[in-house]
C-alpha cells in the first residue's frame, strides 16, 4: 500500500523499520536523541540510539569499529561536508578493511549525509561532493531523488555488508511522494527511467532529476521527446540502462549539480564514450554547476546551478535545433 | 586480575621470545632473500614485554585493534607464524591472502580485528568495537594499542572523550617508544617537553592515566590488568602509558624499486648520534632481562630457557621456509574481496 509522505519521513521510516527488524542496527550522531521524547530513543533505547559529540573522526571511526564487531551502524552526519573532517575514515579506513584482510572482515556501515543545500547556505554547506567517493573501491554511493527511493535505498543500504555513503538532497527534504508501506527495498545498481522518450537521453541525479523532467516538459511542447534516467546509485553504476537508452536516441545530455570535473556526469560521459560510442550521433553535452564555490546571494547561486532552461538549451544544441550559444 | 603462576610466567617468556625471533627473521629476510619483502615493515622488538603483559590479561572472547606495527599481537594470541610470514612475503597462504601485508594483519577468530596504517586512526575504531561490546553485554573488554605519536591526533582526543563519557569497556595502551619515526617525543609533545608523563593526557578526559615500565611484563600485566578489571566492571576506560624502547629503526628504509631494502641503525644513532642512549636500551633489553628474572626466581632453569629458545628458533625458521615455498596469489585474485 502506498501513500504520500515527505522524502525525509521516508528516510526515517526506513531506518525505523530496519532497527525494528534487526537488533544490530545502531543510529548515532550529533544532535539527535537529546531528549527522552525522541521517537528512535523511545522505540530502541539508549544502547542503540546515541547522541555524539561534534567529533566526526570518532563518529565514523566508531562506526567502522562497531561494524567490524558485528553491528550495522547508521551514522547521522547531517551535512556531507562534515565528512571532509574525517576523510581518512571514509576513504582510507571503512572501504579498505575488508580487502586488506583478504575478506576476513566486513564493514556494514551507512554514512547518512545531506548535500546540495543551495538555499542560501553559501560556500561550505551546499556542495555536491559525491563525485569524490566514486573512485573508492569498497565504498558504495547512493543518491535518492524520490521519497520512495529514499526509503528503499536506505533499507538496502542498511542491509548491505559494505560501507555506503547515503547522500540525501536537502532541497528534497519536504518533497512528498508515493511511498510503499512496510518493508520496501530498492536494489542498488538499477537506474530508473523517469520518463521515456526517443529523441535524447538525459541522465540526472538527486534534485536535478526534477529539473530534467521539467526541461523534458518544455521540450515536449516543441515536439522533442526526452528520456530521463536517474541512476539512483553512483556505485554501483547502471551503465547498461544508460547505454541502452543512448542506442535508441543517439543523443546525450548529462546533468549534475557538482562542478564539472568533480561530477558524476564526467564519469558517465567517459563510460558512454567507452562502451556506447558507436551509438552516438553527436557530442555528449554536460550541464553541470559552474566552476565556482556556491555563492550566498540568490541571483549568483541560481547562475551557477543547472536549471530546466540550461538543460533544455543543451538538448536543443545536441539535436541541432538551436544555434550553439556564443 | 589473577596472580601469575610459574606456568603462566613461562608462557609469557615464551611469547616474548617468539615475537623477538619472528621479528629477527623478518629483518634477516632482507639479507637472506632480497626483494621478498616489499614496502614497509615495522618491528616490535623491544615492545615484547608490553605486548605479552597486556594480552595476558585478556579473556578468550576479548578483542583488540592495533597499528601497522602489528606482528606481536597475533603471534601472542596464537595466530600461525607460517601464515603471518607468508602474508609478509605476499603469498596466497598468508593470513590475509597477500592482500594486506605486514601492516594489516587480522585474525578475527582470536579477537584481533585489524589495524590502521594511518597513525591514530585505529583508536576510534577500537572505541567502536568497545561500543559494540557494551551493547552486547557479555562482559567483553577491548584493548586499543597505539604509539606515543598517535596521541597528538584528533582521533585520540575525540575517542577518549566519547569512551569516558559512555564508560566504554576499553583500555588504551599507548606504547611510548620516545620516537615518532625520526622525531623525539620532546620535540612534538607538550607534556613530554614539560617533563610530564604522557599519561597525564587522561586527565583531560576524566579517566585514570597510569605510566608503567613496558620492559617488565609483570608490571604491564598488573597495570593493564587493573584497567581491564575496571573496564569489565563497567568503570570505563583507562589510558596506560607503557614505556618501551624500540630496538630497531622505525621501519626498513623507504626506497623505490630496485634499491635493496634493509633496516638502518636506530634513529638515536643514525639521526641524533646518541649511541649511549641506544646502548643503554640494549642493556635493558626486556627479553634477556625477563629470562634472568625467571632464572633468579627459580621459575625457569637455564637449560629450560635454552630449550625454549631453540624451539622458538626452529618454529620461526620454519615460518620463513613456509613463506618462501608458498605460491603467490593469482593476479586476477586482486578483484576479489573489494565488496562483501
Amino acid at each position: 500500500m502506498a501513500r504520500e509522505i515527505p522524502y525525509i519521513a521516508a528516510i526515517n521510516e526506513a531506518i525505523h523499520l530496519e532497527m525494528a527488524r534487526d537488533d544490530s542496527v545502531l543510529y548515532f550522531g550529533q544532535n539527535l536523541a537529546t531528549t527522552e521524547n525522541d521517537e528512535f530513543l523511545k522505540a530502541f533505547g539508549h544502547d542503540r540510539v546515541r547522541v555524539t559529540p561534534i567529533s566526526e573522526t570518532a563518529e565514523i571511526g566508531m562506526g567502522v569499529g562497531a561494524a567490524l564487531a558485528g553491528m550495522r551502524p547508521v551514522v547521522e552526519l547531517y551535512m556531507a561536508e562534515f565528512m571532509l573532517v574525517a576523510m581518512d575514515q571514509v576513504v582510507n579506513e571503512a572501504p579498505r578493511f575488508r580487502y586488506m584482510s583478504g575478506g576476513r572482515v566486513k564493514v556494514p556501515l551507512v554514512l547518512k549525509a545531506g548535500y546540495g543545500f543551495t538555499a542560501g547556505w553559501a560556500g561550505q554547506h551546499t556542495g555536491s561532493i559525491y563525485g569524490m567517493f566514486m573512485g573508492i573501491p569498497g565504498l558504495k554511493v547512493v543518491l535518492p531523488s524520490t521519497a520512495a527511493d529514499a526509503k528503499g535505498l536506505m533499507a538496502t543500504a542498511i542491509r548491505d555488508d559494505n560501507p555506503v555513503c547515503y547522500f540525501h538532497h536537502y532541497l528534497l527534504t519536504l518533497e512528498p511522494g508515493e511511498v510503499p508501506e512496510g518493508e520496501y527495498l530498492v536494489p542498488f545498481g538499477q537506474a530508473a527511467i523517469r520518463r521515456a522518450g526517443r529523441d535524447v537521453t538525459i541522465v540526472a541525479t538527486g534534485w536535478t532529476v526534477g529539473r530534467a523532467l521539467a526541461a523534458a516538459e518544455l521540450l515536449a511542447a516543441e515536439g522533442v521527446e526526452a528520456e530521463v534516467i536517474d541512476p539512483r546509485t553512483l556505485v554501483p553504476l547502471d551503465i547498461a540502462t544508460i547505454v541502452t537508452s543512448v542506442e535508441k536516441t543517439g543523443r546525450v545530455v548529462l546533468v549534475d549539480q557538482a562542478p564539472r570535473h568533480a561530477s558524476a556526469s564526467a564519469v558517465i560521459a567517459a563510460e558512454i564514450a567507452d562502451v556506447g560510442f558507436s551509438a552516438l550521433k553527436g557530442a555528449i553535452k554536460q550541464v553541470t554547476a559552474l566552476d565556482a564555490t556556491v555563492p550566498y546571494s540568490e541571483p549568483m547561486e541560481a547562475f551557477v546551478l543547472p536549471d530546466e532552461g540550461k538543460i533544455a538549451g543543451a538538448v536543443r544544441e545536441v539535436l541541432g535545433t538551436a544555434p550553439v550559444a556564443a | 586480575m589473577k596472580e601469575l603462576d610459574g606456568d603462566r610466567l613461562i608462557w609469557m617468556y615464551t611469547q616474548m621470545l617468539r615475537i623477538r625471533e619472528f621479528e629477527e627473521r623478518v629483518k634477516h629476510t632482507f639479507e637472506e632473500y632480497p626483494g621478498v619483502i616489499r614496502g614497509h615493515t615495522h618491528l616490535a622488538d623491544g615492545a615484547e614485554a608490553s605486548i605479552v603483559g597486556s594480552l595476558a590479561t585478556l579473556r578468550p572472547d576479548d578483542q583488540l585493534m592495533a597499528t601497522y606495527r602489528c606482528h606481536g599481537y597475533p603471534l601472542t594470541l596464537g595466530t600461525s607464524p607460517d601464515a603471518m610470514m607468508a602474508e609478509i612475503y605476499g603469498r596466497s597462504t598468508g593470513v590475509c591472502g597477500g592482500y594486506g601485508g605486514s601492516m594489516h594483519l587480522v585474525d578475527t577468530e582470536r579477537g584481533f580485528l585489524g589495524t590502521s596504517g594511518i597513525v591514530g586512526q585505529g583508536i576510534p575504531q577500537a572505541t567502536g568495537v568497545a561500543y559494540a561490546a557494551q551493547i552486547r553485554k557479555q562482559g567483553q573488554v577491548v584493548l586499543c594499542f597505539f604509539g606515543d605519536g598517535a596521541s597528538k591526533q584528533g582521533a585520540f582526543s575525540e575517542s577518549l572523550n566519547v569512551a569516558s563519557l559512555w564508560k566504554l569497556p576499553i583500555v588504551y595502551v599507548m606504547e611510548n617508544n620516545s620516537y615518532n619515526v625520526v622525531t623525539r617525543v620532546e620535540q612534538e609533545d607538550a607534556n613530554a617537553a614539560a617533563g610530564e608523563p604522557l599519561a597525564v593526557k587522561a586527565k583531560a578526559f576524566s579517566m585514570p592515566g597510569v605510566t608503567v615500565d613496558g620492559g617488565d611484563p609483570v608490571a604491564v600485566y598488573d597495570a593493564v590488568g587493573a584497567a581491564v578489571d575496571r573496564a569489565r566492571a563497567g568503570g570505563g576506560p583507562t589510558l596506560v602509558e607503557s614505556k618501551v624502547y624500540r630496538l630497531s629503526a622505525h621501519g626498513n628504509i623507504i626506497a623505490p624499486p630496485g634499491v635493496p631494502l634493509h633496516y638502518p641503525e636506530h634513529e638515536a644513532i643514525e639521526v641524533f648520534g646518541a649511541r649511549e642512549e641506544y646502548e643503554a636500551a640494549k642493556r635493558g633489553d626486556p627479553v634477556p632481562r625477563f629470562r634472568a628474572h625467571l632464572i633468579t626466581a627459580g621459575t625457569l632453569s637455564a637449560e629450560e630457557a635454552d630449550r625454549i629458545a631453540a624451539d622458538v628458533r626452529e618454529e620461526m625458521q620454519a615460518a620463513v621456509a613456509f613463506g618462501i615455498a608458498s605460491p603467490f596469489p593469482a593476479p586476477e585474485a586482486a578483484l576479489n574481496h573489494v565488496y562483501a
